[in-house]
């Protein structure tokens, strides 16, 4: 039967998240959006009661390690009984949503919920899930001549005996530098194209990998952006995830089925980070003397009530993609597609949203004094990591027209 | 004074007030008037003008409305009528339909298919549903959708997501049709919804029985800004305890045949609902065909000292009833716009992959398929906004905000995707030859239109 308000049973863990973000998350945001590359000490007390949660079932599976995965015949079962599941995924885009609300360097920042413990989750196998279980793992992908094109990447392995070595240069590794492992990708065989692409395991300390610097950034400012070499760095053939054969057939669909999980993760972000813009841009109205009547035409309406009319509207569609993307996740429904779409929408209104909100808070938006300029900033990454707008387009695109890579470039 | 104003140009033929003629245009104004005259019929210089003979494609033609048959009084006017409860909340997030909605999909979209998108651009022409057309609506169960079961509808809780997804199957047939075929249904729902006993029973068996009557749902008013929560239309109190109605409505669906209106008055400052049977005296229907939906034979209504009994009051005095009304409306207007979408995005993904420029199908170009993309993306977000209000309503939770920022939606998105499917056409999207200029012309009611149909 379709409903489209939130899960009942995840209105505690929203609620929790909300209130994490609201009294431990918006104390220290503008902290360390000026203390730059500052370690936000906090985050250890917060990781610690979030892995707690976890482990008391409170948390619903949520978080960068639930996504994706689920016992398929569990599933199954519980789809044939009450027709449909709201499970880990929803719960992951909800609680990250609200976090965001909170601050997104932040919760980028929040140990062991790196994008790279989304990638294990993903595509790792039972033996190495449970050798990971705990690290905080940042994502390594983009090289310095390299970013949307993944398939790229000079980064290369080397089976050498049981290990493999990896040489190459990785940029804007999230967490790269906090992260006590690296989930890198590098090619097996640079002339066998992208399904040679594997994605590998490196803990920190590992000889031959060193972080080389951070980079200083528009917008969130409280993740630490890194630039790691590696050189040499040998890691036991194990660590590769998923399956080391190179099948051409199936080429980068392993890699990729990452992004499928983690890219409504980032949606969320942008929702969450949009929201916060709109409740505050909405109660400084309201201290003006402006509020949106829903029933009215918005045209018969102030304008400034009109324009966030207009962005409320845009934020509920980006939304409410984002909650189909994990719900598809939730009943094992490919959703490729759906992962896309709300990626692109979250994206594009993430920064239209907070935005158009400095635009209408005049010179408070603007100014240091409020978060609204901060938000403006930090949303703007939203729609490049992961895959940028026009990636994601390039995705929809192919799918709905039914075309290849090499038909639409 | 009179002279002056007859010189100047402005508040006709959509010229400005502002604007005033200099000797040159003078002259050529005087020139075009010779050209219209009849002087040079009657010396011979043209052709004999076609006797002007009236159709709804006219603009401004006017009749009366047409005879209503005599519904029999029935029921008690004290009493409530029947309602059906709200649909279970489950609190459970989920996009599946139920069986049942699953089912009436299926069977609408064959219809839509097989019998509206055919009709579609001849309807267009006419400005009006072929009776075979409407009548395949009829067997279907289209008027009985909201009626409830125990009034001979099929109704057994709240079905306005039923009426979303039915509103989003036809118009992917066509929008036009869909709204003269949704009409009378819009008026069975809401007599199921607020009507008394007596107001149930005498309208509802009219409804339920085969021989449908055209009826129509008339809150929009042809005026600039208008705001449906404030009509301009009034009813005032009589001493015998009915009501005297004042005023004009557009966007009545059908009105030329319509045998029962439900019309948007403002009483004692509170917008409300009133039943007026065609027959009654002080009626007059004027052809109104506006840039789409022209399949719904869009026609006027002017009230003019109309009195109506106290019974004729559907649903409460105080606003609440009518408030209610406009969202309902507001949601199938939306569900609309999401089928008329999906007609497009269906309709431009094979051309673009068949149409060929610099020796390669133009879906191979970034710019026409980010075009596409951005469809398919900006109307399944439409689509989850639709529900989500459809869905508010069904279960009894309010409705405003969410109806509000679906309409948002609908109206902005619906229209930019019925203008990037004519882009994406090119030439062939500007001519009749392809369906997507008559959808370009439809989406842009979405937004403008309140009323005429309703979940």
């Amino acid at each position: 039967m379709i409903n489209l308000d939130e899960p009942k049973k995840f209105r505690p863990l929203v609620s929790q998240a909300h209130q994490v973000a609201m009294n431990m998350l918006r104390p220290v945001s503008r902290t360390y959006d000026k203390g730059e590359h500052e370690y936000p000490r906090e985050l250890d007390m917060l990781a610690s009661m979030i892995d707690g949660l976890s482990e008391s079932g409170a948390a619903e599976g949520a978080g960068a390690n639930g996504v994706g995965r689920g016992d398929d015949a569990k599933a199954k079962e519980r789809s044939q009984a009450s027709g449909t599941k709201n499970g880990a995924n929803l719960a992951s885009v909800l609680s990250i949503a609200e976090m965001c609300w909170g601050d997104v360097g932040l919760l980028l920042s929040m140990p062991r919920q790196g994008l790279g413990n989304s990638a294990i989750a993903s595509v790792a196998n039972d033996e190495q899930l449970e050798r990971f279980a705990g690290v905080w793992a940042g994502m390594a992908i983009t090289e310095p001549g390299t970013g949307s094109d993944s398939a790229n990447i000079r980064t290369t392995a080397r089976l050498d005996g049981d290990e493999y070595v990896i040489d190459g240069e990785k940029i804007y590794v999230t967490a790269g530098d906090r992260a006590d492992h690296i989930v890198v990708w590098a090619s097996l065989d640079r002339d066998l194209g992208r399904a040679a692409i594997k994605s590998f395991v490196v803990p920190k300390g590992t000889p031959g990998m060193r972080v080389d610097r951070l980079e200083h950034k528009l917008g969130i400012k409280a993740s630490d952006t890194a630039t790691i070499i590696f050189e040499g760095c040998r890691v036991p053939a194990a660590n590769l995830l998923g399956s080391p054969e190179v099948d051409s057939k199936q080429g980068f669909a392993g890699a990729m089925a990452t992004f499928d999980n983690t890219r409504p993760l980032v949606a969320a972000m942008a929702v969450g980070c949009a929201r916060a813009s709109l409740d505050l841009t909405r109660d400084l109205l309201a201290q003006a003397g402006v509020e949106v009547d829903y029933d009215r035409p918005a045209q018969n309406q102030s304008a400034a009530a009109a324009r966030l009319l207009e962005m409320e509207a845009d934020w509920e569609g980006a939304y409410l993609l984002t909650l189909q993307a994990a719900w598809m996740a939730d009943n094992k429904v490919p959703n490729s597609l759906e992962a896309s779409m709300a990626k692109a929408k979250a994206g594009r209104v993430g920064s239209a949203v907070t935005l158009g909100c400095v635009e209408l808070a005049g010179s408070i938006g603007y100014s240091e004094t409020e978060l609204l300029e901060k938000w403006g900033r930090d949303s703007k990454i939203l729609d490049i990591f992961e895959g940028t707008q026009q990636i994601q387009q390039l995705i929809v695109a192919r799918r709905v027209l039914g075309l290849t890579s090499a038909q639409l470039r | 004074m009179s002279l002056l104003n007859a010189l100047r140009p402005g508040g006709r033929h959509g010229v400005p007030t502002s604007e005033s003629r200099d000797p040159i245009g003078l002259v050529v104004a005087g020139l075009n008037r010779l050209a219209q005259s009849d002087v040079l019929d009657r010396v011979g210089l043209r052709k004999q003008a076609e006797q002007a003979v009236f159709t709804v494609t006219r603009t401004g033609f006017r009749s009366v409305t047409t005879a209503s048959r005599t519904f029999a009084r029935a029921g008690s006017a004290g009493r409530p009528g029947s309602r059906v409860p709200s649909s279970p909340r489950t609190g459970v997030f989920d996009l599946t339909p139920t069986e049942d909605e699953q089912m009436l999909v299926d069977l609408v979209s064959e219809y839509a298919a097989e019998v509206l998108r055919p009709s579609a651009s001849e309807a267009d022409e006419a400005c009006e549903a072929p009776e075979p057309v409407l009548k395949a609506g009829l067997e279907i169960g289209l008027p009985v959708l909201g009626v409830p079961e125990v009034l001979g509808g099929i109704s057994e809780e709240r079905s306005a997501m039923a009426g979303a997804l039915v509103a989003e199957a036809l118009a992917h047939g066509d929008m036009g049709l869909a709204v003269a075929a949704l009409a009378p249904g819009s008026v069975a729902t809401a007599l199921g919804l607020w009507g008394t006993e007596a107001q149930q029973q005498t309208y509802l068996p009219s409804f339920t029985d085969g021989d449908v009557p055209a009826a129509a749902l008339a809150l929009t008013e042809p005026t600039v800004l208008f705001d449906v929560l404030s009509p301009a239309t009034t009813a005032v109190r009589q001493a015998d305890g009915g009501y005297r109605l004042d005023g004009l409505k557009s966007a009545v669906v059908r009105g030329a045949q319509a045998e029962l209106f439900v019309v948007g008055a403002e009483l004692d400052g509170s917008p409300c609902l009133f039943l007026v049977e065609s027959s009654t005296s002080g009626l007059t229907i004027e052809s109104d065909p506006a840039m789409g939906v022209r399949a719904a034979s869009l026609t006027r209504l002017h009230l003019d000292g109309v009195t109506v009994p106290a019974e004729a009051l559907l649903g409460e005095a105080d606003g609440s009833t009518y408030t209610e009304c406009v969202r309902l409306s507001r949601i199938a207007w939306c569900a609309l716009a999401v089928g008329t979408s999906q007609a497009v995005l269906d309709y431009v993904t094979p051309y673009v992959k068949g149409r060929e420029a610099f020796g390669e199908p133009i879906a191979h170009r970034q710019s026409v398929a980010f075009m596409v993309a951005n469809i398919a993306i900006e109307l399944q977000a439409m689509r989850l906004l639709t529900y989500k209000a459809a869905g508010h309503v069904a279960a009894g939770k309010d409705a405003a905000r969410s109806t509000a920022l679906a309409r948002k939606a609908c109206a902005d998105k619906g229209m930019q995707i019925g203008l990037d499917g004519v882009q994406l056409l090119g030439g062939h999207g500007f001519v009749k030859e392809h369906p997507v200029e008559r959808w370009y012309r439809d989406l842009r009611a979405v937004g403008v239109m309140e009323g005429s149909v309703m979940i």
